[in-house]
Parts: C-alpha cells; structure tokens; sequence
C-alpha cells in the first residue's frame, strides 16, 4: 500500500497549500475590512482631509479617482472598440493581425511604471499638459486599453457568423452590419470589459504618480487641467509620508477599505454581468 | 442627382469609418512604439551628459598632476578620502566677505584663482562662469560624458551627489531580480499546491467558490498591499528576526509571493485543466492512482501552461512598483542577505522622478532604468508567449 | 467471469441504466449494441468503474468478477483496473514514446526492472499485433503512428499488464475500413486469452466479432443471447426493428 500513503501524504499536502493560499488572501482582505469599517462613514465619504490628513475625510481623494477613470475610459474606450472592431471584423487573418495580437498582449504585460515615466515624457512634458487631469486620464486610459481590446474582441468573436453572412446577405454593407447587428450584439460584453477597466484605473498608483496625483488638495478640480488626488496615492502619502504617520492610520484603513470595495465591487459587478450573460445565451 | 449625392456621402462615412477602424487597429503598436521612442530618447541622453553636474567645472592648480577624475574618485576626494583638498564655493564664502567678492560676484573668479594658485592640491568645484581665466596657474578639468560601462557596470547609485553624481544600475537591477527571485521560490510551491488541489482535488462546488474568488483578488491594488505589508509583515519580520529594520528584501519578496499567487494559480489551473480527458481515463483505466495520473500524465502534459503562469509570475514580480516601494527600505546597495533592505528598479524611478528636474542626467538616468525595465519585461512576455504557445497539444491538434 | 445483477443507474436524476442483469463467460466476447445514449457505454465502465470520477452518479445492483463484488468498500480500484483493461473510442496515446506508453502501466505498478520492463513491452506489442510496425520506431513519439497504429498500442497498453478482462468502447469507430478489420482481427485472437466486453454502434461489426450480443434500447436490456441466435432470429420486435435498420 506504499502508492496509497504517498497519494494520501501529496494530497494532504496540497490540501493544505491550497487552503493556506485562500486564507492568506482572505486573511489580508479580512484585516483591512475588520480595521477599516471603523473608519468609514458617511463624513469619512463626504469631507476633506484636515489636520495634516490624520483626520477629516477623503472625499477630494474620491472625486479625482471618478475623475480619472471617466477620463481614462473616455480615451480607452472608443479607441479600444474600434480597434478590436478592425481586428475581429476587417482585417482577416494575416501577418498584420498576429503583429497587433502580439502588441496588445506586449501592452499588457508592460509595468505600470513605465506607462508613469512615458506619461511623464509625452503628456506632462513634451505636449504640455502639465500634471493634470488630462495627463492622467491619457496615461491610464493607455494602460487599460488592452483590456478593452480583448473583451470587445471576444464579445464580437462570441457573435455567430449567421448574423455576419445573414446582414450582409440583405445587401448591408460590412459597416452597416458592425454598426447595426454586431455592436448592439456584443454591447453587453464591452460592458463588462469597461467595468472591469474601472476597477483597474481606480486602484492603480504608479501610473499617477508623476502624471496627475496631488499630494493634498482639499478643492476640487475645476478643468482637466487640474491636479486631484486619487485614492490609491492618498494611501500610498498617509502611510508612508504624511505628518504624523499613526495617527493617519485609521484613516489610512478607511482609505484601503473605500479602494478594496470600489474595486472588488467593479469585478463582481462585471462577473455578475458575464452571469446574467451567459444564462441568457444558454 | 439627390440619390447620388446621398449614395456619395454614405460611401464618404464608410470610408472615413473604415479609415478609422484600421488606424485604431495599430494603436497598440503605435503606443508601444512611442514608449519605445521616449523612453530611450529620454534615457539615451544620459550618455550625452557630463559626468559633472551640469554648468559646473573642476579646477585644479597648473601644475596639478590630475588629469581626468572618475566619478567615484571625484566623489572620494570631496568626501575627504584623498591627499587632494576638496574646494566648493561655500568655502570661497566663509573665507571672503560679500564686499570682497564684489558686486555680482565679479571679484569671485579672481579670488578663486588666488586660492587655486596657494594650494596645489585643491580641487575647486565651481560654476562654469566663475572659472578664472587667463590666469597660467589654473587649469581645468576637461569633462567626460557618462558612459555605457559605468552605468550599466556601477556597483553605486548615488544619482543626488554632487560634484559628480554616481549612476551604477547594478545594486538596482540585482536588487529587482533579487527580490523577484525570492518572490517566486515563495510563490511556486504554494501557488502550484493550490492549482494541484483547485483543479485536481477539490469539489466541483468548492472550485466554483474559490476560483472566482481568487481571480477577483488578483484586482486588489497594489498599493493595499503594500499597505498591508507595512503595517502588518514588516513589524512582524522586525519582532520575530530580530532585526533593526524591518523593511527588507524579504518583505518585499513576501508580498510579492502573495502578490503573484492569483495570476499564476489562474494561469496553471486552466493548463491543467485543458489536459484531454482522454489521458486522465487511459491513465486511471491502467490502474494508476490519483496521484500518479496527476505526476506522470497531466503535469507533463500541461507543463508549457504551468511554465507560462510561472514566467507571468515573474513578470508581474519584476514590474511592480507601490508594494514593493512601500515595504524594501529601498537602500540602493549591492543585495547580499534576504534580511537587508534592498531598491528595485521600478521602485527607485516611482521614489526619485518626482523629484528629478526635467532634461537633468538624473531624470535621464530614471528613463534609462525604465529601459532596462521595459527590455526585461518584453523579454519575459515574450518567453511566455513563446512557452505557451509550445503545447503540445496545440501543434498536434487534439 | 463477469457477472451483473439489478444494476440501476442514475446521472444525477437521469436514470441511465434500468434493472440490468446480465452473465459474461470467461474467454467470450461479448457486443453490446443499441442506438447512442442507450446506455451501453455507461454499463461497459460499470466493470472497471471508470464511472466513478464521474460526480453525482448512483448505483445499485450486484457487480462480480470471477464471484467478487468489484463495489465492495475493501476493493482497491487500482487494483481492479489492472485486472479490466479498457480501450477507448478514440486512440489516446500519452504524449510520451511508444515504448513508454506501453511501459506505462507497468511503472505505475512499480515495476523497475528495465529487462522485464522491455520484455513485457515486446510480448504486449506483439499480443496486440503491432511489434513488426513499430519494432524500429519505439523511441519515437506515439502521435507518429497512424490512428490504426495509436488504437493497436492503447491495446499493447492494456495487455501490458495483463488483465483478464478488455473492455472495449467501439474501439474502431474513429478508424477507416483497413484499421478496423485489423483490430476485429486481433479482437478473435484476443479471444483466446482474455475476455472481451466490446461496445459498438456497427452491427456487422457485432456480429462478426462476438459470441454474445446484448441489445440495449432506452436504459434497458431489451435482449441478451448468442450473436448469431439474435442476428438471424430476434425475440423482441425492437431488435428486430433496430437491426434492420427501421431506426436508431
């Protein structure tokens, strides 16, 4: 029975693995829900920070994050549909498409810092945008353009080819049949891609840095080319640079708390979406 | 003619459409080729730049057998390491009075000259403009660009010190590979123990549970994690080792596990789950085990998939920023124990561009360092797709 | 000798299999034919419970071999595969050799003697009929066989480690004419020492290769008894109907 112990100690082994992941996850998720639902209310929502940000609220933090990811999707979302509209739907199967297929998978695998410096050198610097809004927006709404691609994409690829050859049949033109069969069929689907985006500008940091985070900035942002601050680096200065770091802390855990939430809530939204979706395919 | 002209203009909208449909289409090559173009217009600058800071020189008596300073030796002269005397402009202010030094400083060159001709081991630092001339006593130093060798040889990142800053990406880059190395000997066994049990032995019902639930953390921004590793890993390190600080590679490598444990378990999973059921029941019909059906049949089957989660792993190790910035101590110097803090690449550009001025060799240097960054991450997904696309099963077609 | 009483089946709710009860001599072969989702194959992996990596199944009834229940709690179901071999529909080599395919068996049986290894590796090789094909070739991949040439050494794979029992499920019907009259060939001579359970969707195939022909409509057992009795005289109308072709 010696292949029956050894089955029994691996699996027990990786039963064990695998549970300690799950809980490591959820254990870090628990911590800052148990630390950070304290510190959230309706206030912490709706007032600015004060006292050198160890008190007061985040709400400055809030609408510049809402500012950049309406910003950021304004720029990801039309360029990424249409170009995953030209991958899907014009431009066969050539040499050409496997090049974009592989730029776009590049594009995502690129740092988010060095979307930061790049946004820096052309938005901030060399087209004069300054830290603003704009810059920002710019430098994120690139960074999640992959995204957007891929989703459209396999929203248009999900669509059977009976629509395509049904349209055109009728004597509609390839454009006709994009703009009237195939993007009301797959507009659930970029949905969920641009939510799923959602979460992905909101919590990112590095991108912002040097583009458009402001380290304290109690107004709120009059044009694009203001600077806000942002959830993700208000976190980053109250932990690591604010005046007074533990009395910062509880805030610093109500901020985490606000960005988890934001973020989790943006994938179960479009996880929940992709459901409904999908059970009204089958 | 009104049918026409509105069959004109339908087919100007297509066209314009289609126009913009494919110009779309290039938009991610566009982008990364301008991430290519700034990123080394920006950074290859720095080879054009002086290793002296920019708008100073270094003067030394006639007679002076100096001819040529290196940054490090230049540095080690003005820490007082040499027989040479180190001479900045404030020591010109403590020794001589506002009025001495005329007005707009016009008596300053001459002044310095005098200080140049009574000491021939001084070696002055002084703006470019106040450089004594014509005088036969005082000679200055020719400058040197920076080059290849020192930037990508230098074991010394001191990128703020003057008169001649030192950029030596070395303690940098093998501080990143250090710490994502660490990561991943951390991540592996625990992220490929829980795709053996999430694929292989829990329950339908208990994966449909914890898959999801493991993707969705993959989204939690890294800044929360780092946060988390500030308040809770780093003081424990500290308490359980000992240690005087607690930010180290080890904490950074920590995160960074749990960080890469989503994205590989993911990726793993569906290529163990992609293995054909066939194999499994020819193997199993054999009267195999469990056990050795997951060993000898869907783990060689599904090992380009594994392989590729792994080098995911790796890259999204390599390129992050905030947790890694947040809990490293980042001190810029050569890694050689776990427990010692340690600077990334990606870590250093987040913590030093803000404060860089534009153009200077020091922003020049950070966008060097996000070249070298982007080269091994493009390396790394390269080798992913690479891997991945070498299954097996995808060539043969079943 | 392969024995099934009362057997119930269910998938969940479906009920797969109804009140079969069924004797299979030693060294016989056995078809089991009917129209797909009939429930032949279900029954088939019953004898080497391959159907219980399937979730959410249930079974009741009475399964023996040679006397013994191959569902009571003490029986090792490695043990149990080793002594029914299986074949599948379709040829599914490992992506290894075709010396290690075959040898594949034998190692995760914890047999480490390279000499017996190969021995036994030529004696299965050349049971199923294919040794003076792939003689040259064993070091190569098995997926540079033809599909013939894969069924033949998932074959050799089974033989390898000696089963009283192979059971096939309509092991020729992903081949041409050529590789399937080669695998009826062999299924006669395997006859001698094993044997066979044979699942399959052509009736000319049952009736040349098998003793017995079991008929299964539904679920149901609708008749059981020798192949030719059955090919030239059914009892039951629906066989009667499904051989000459009204459906299925």
């Amino acid at each position: 029975m010696n292949k029956r112990t050894s089955q029994r100690i691996a699996f027990g082994i990786f039963r064990i693995l695998g549970i300690s992941v799950v809980g490591i996850l959820v254990g870090i998720l628990g911590f800052i829900v148990y630390h950070g639902v304290g510190a959230v209310s309706w206030e912490f929502l709706t007032t600015a920070p004060s006292d050198g940000m160890t008190a007061g609220g985040i709400f400055p933090a809030i609408v510049g994050t809402l500012c950049l990811v309406a910003g950021s999707l304004t720029i990801a979302v039309p360029l990424g549909v249409m170009s995953a509209i030209y991958t899907t739907e014009y431009a066969g199967n050539g040499r050409v498409i496997r090049l974009i297929r592989i730029m776009t998978n590049n594009l995502s695998g690129i740092p988010s810092i060095i979307f930061g410096l790049f946004g820096m050198a052309l938005f901030v610097n060399r087209l004069g945008f300054g830290d603003s809004i704009l810059a920002g927006s710019c430098t994120l709404g690139l960074l999640v353009l992959p995204v957007v691609i891929r989703t459209t994409e396999e929203a248009l690829k999900a669509i059977p080819d009976a629509f395509r050859t049904g349209s055109l049949a009728l004597g509609a033109t390839r454009l006709q049949t994009v703009g009237r069969i195939l993007l009301p069929a797959a507009f659930p689907n970029i949905i969920t891609g641009l939510i799923l985006s959602v979460g992905r500008v909101a919590g990112e940091t590095a991108p912002i840095l040097f583009t458009v985070a402001a380290y304290f900035l109690p107004r709120l942002p009059e044009s694009v080319f203001d600077q806000v601050m942002a959830l993700p680096y208000h976190l980053y200065v109250i932990v690591t640079s604010g005046t007074d770091l533990e009395a910062a802390r509880p805030v610093a855990y109500g901020t985490a708390l606000v960005l988890i939430v934001l973020v989790l809530f943006m994938n179960l939204l479009a996880s929940f979406f992709r459901k409904i979706l999908d059970a009204k395919k089958g | 003619m009104k049918p026409d002209l509105l069959r004109c203009k339908r087919k100007g909208f297509r066209l314009f459409a289609e126009a913009l449909f494919t110009l779309s289409g290039t938009v991610t090559t566009v982008v990364i080729l301008l991430i290519i173009l700034f990123l080394f217009k920006e950074g290859a600058g720095l080879f054009r730049s002086n290793e002296v800071e920019k708008g100073y020189s270094l003067c030394v008596h006639a007679s002076s057998p100096v001819e040529r300073l290196s940054p490090a030796q230049i540095k080690q002269i003005f820490d007082y390491e040499t027989e040479w005397i180190p001479f900045r402009l404030e020591d010109l202010f403590d020794r001589y009075s506002e009025e001495e030094l005329g007005k707009d400083y016009a008596l300053l060159p001459g002044k310095l000259g005098e200080e140049i001709t009574k000491e021939p081991k001084l070696v002055a630092f002084v703006p470019t403009q106040y450089v004594p001339t014509g005088l036969p006593t005082v000679r200055v130093l020719p400058g040197s660009r920076i080059g290849w060798l020192r930037f990508f040889g230098g074991k010394e990142w001191m990128p703020t010190a003057t008169p001649a800053p030192l950029f030596g990406v070395l303690p940098l880059l093998l501080g990143t590979l250090w710490v994502s190395l660490f990561a991943i000997l951390i991540a592996l066994p625990l992220g490929l123990g829980a795709t053996v049990y999430l694929s292989e032995l829990a329950g339908e019902k208990m994966r449909r549970l914890l898959k999801p639930a493991i993707e969705l953390l993959a989204g939690i921004p890294s800044v929360v994690y780092g946060f988390f590793g500030l308040v809770v890993l780093v003081p424990f390190l500290q308490r359980t080792g000992g240690l005087p600080v607690g930010e180290t590679a080890l904490a950074g490598s920590l995160i960074l596990a749990i960080m890469a444990l989503p994205t590989i378990i993911t990726v793993a999973e569906d290529a163990m789950r992609n293995t054909p059921k066939a194999l499994r029941e020819a193997s199993l019909a054999l009267g195999a085990t469990r056990w050795q059906t997951i060993y000898r049949v869907v783990f060689p089957a599904s090992v380009s998939g594994i392989s590729a989660a792994i080098v995911l792993g790796i890259g999204r190790a390599v390129g992050e920023t905030m947790a890694v910035l947040m809990v490293t101590g980042n001190a810029a110097v050569m890694p050689s124990s776990l427990l010692e803090p340690v600077r990334t690449i990606p870590a250093t550009i987040a913590a030093e561009l803000g404060e860089a001025p534009a153009g200077g060799a020091h922003y020049q240097a950070l966008f060097m360092l996000g070249c070298i960054l982007f080269l091994i991450t493009l390396l790394i997904s390269t080798a992913a797709e690479i891997i991945s696309g070498k299954s097996f099963y995808n060539k043969k077609g079943i | 000798m392969i024995e099934a009483k009362n057997i119930d089946f269910y998938y969940g709710d479906f009920h797969a299999l109804k009140n079969i009860s069924m004797k299979m001599e030693a060294h016989t072969v056995t078809a089991f034919i009917g129209p797909s989702g009939c429930g032949k194959s279900t029954f088939l992996r019953l004898f080497n419970r391959m159907n219980d990596l399937i979730d959410a199944t249930r079974l009741t009834g009475e399964c023996r071999i040679d006397g013994a229940d191959i569902y009571h709690k003490s029986v090792d179901v490695d043990e149990l595969r080793k002594k029914v071999g299986m074949v599948f529909q379709k040829p599914n080599p490992f992506p290894k050799s075709v010396f290690e395919n075959v040898a594949y068996g034998l190692r995760v049986g914890g047999m480490t003697d390279k000499n017996r290894i190969r021995q036994r590796v030529e004696a299965a090789l050349t049971g199923a009929a294919l040794w003076d094909e792939v003689k040259d070739k064993l070091k190569k991949s098995a997926f540079e066989l033809s599909g013939g040439q894969q069924q033949r050494l998932c074959i050799a794979r089974a033989l390898a480690i000696s089963p009283a029992i192979l059971l096939m499920d309509e092991p020729a019907s992903a081949l041409d004419p050529v590789s399937t009259s080669k695998i009826e060939d062999l299924i006669h001579v395997l006859k001698k020492e094993y044997t066979l359970v044979i699942v399959t969707h052509n009736m000319q195939q049952a009736a040349r290769v098998s003793d017995k022909t079991g008929f299964f409509m539904l679920g149901e057992l609708v008749e059981f008894s020798d192949t030719k009795k059955m090919f030239l005289n059914p009892e039951k109308e629906e066989t009667q109907n499904y051989l000459t072709g009204r459906f299925g």
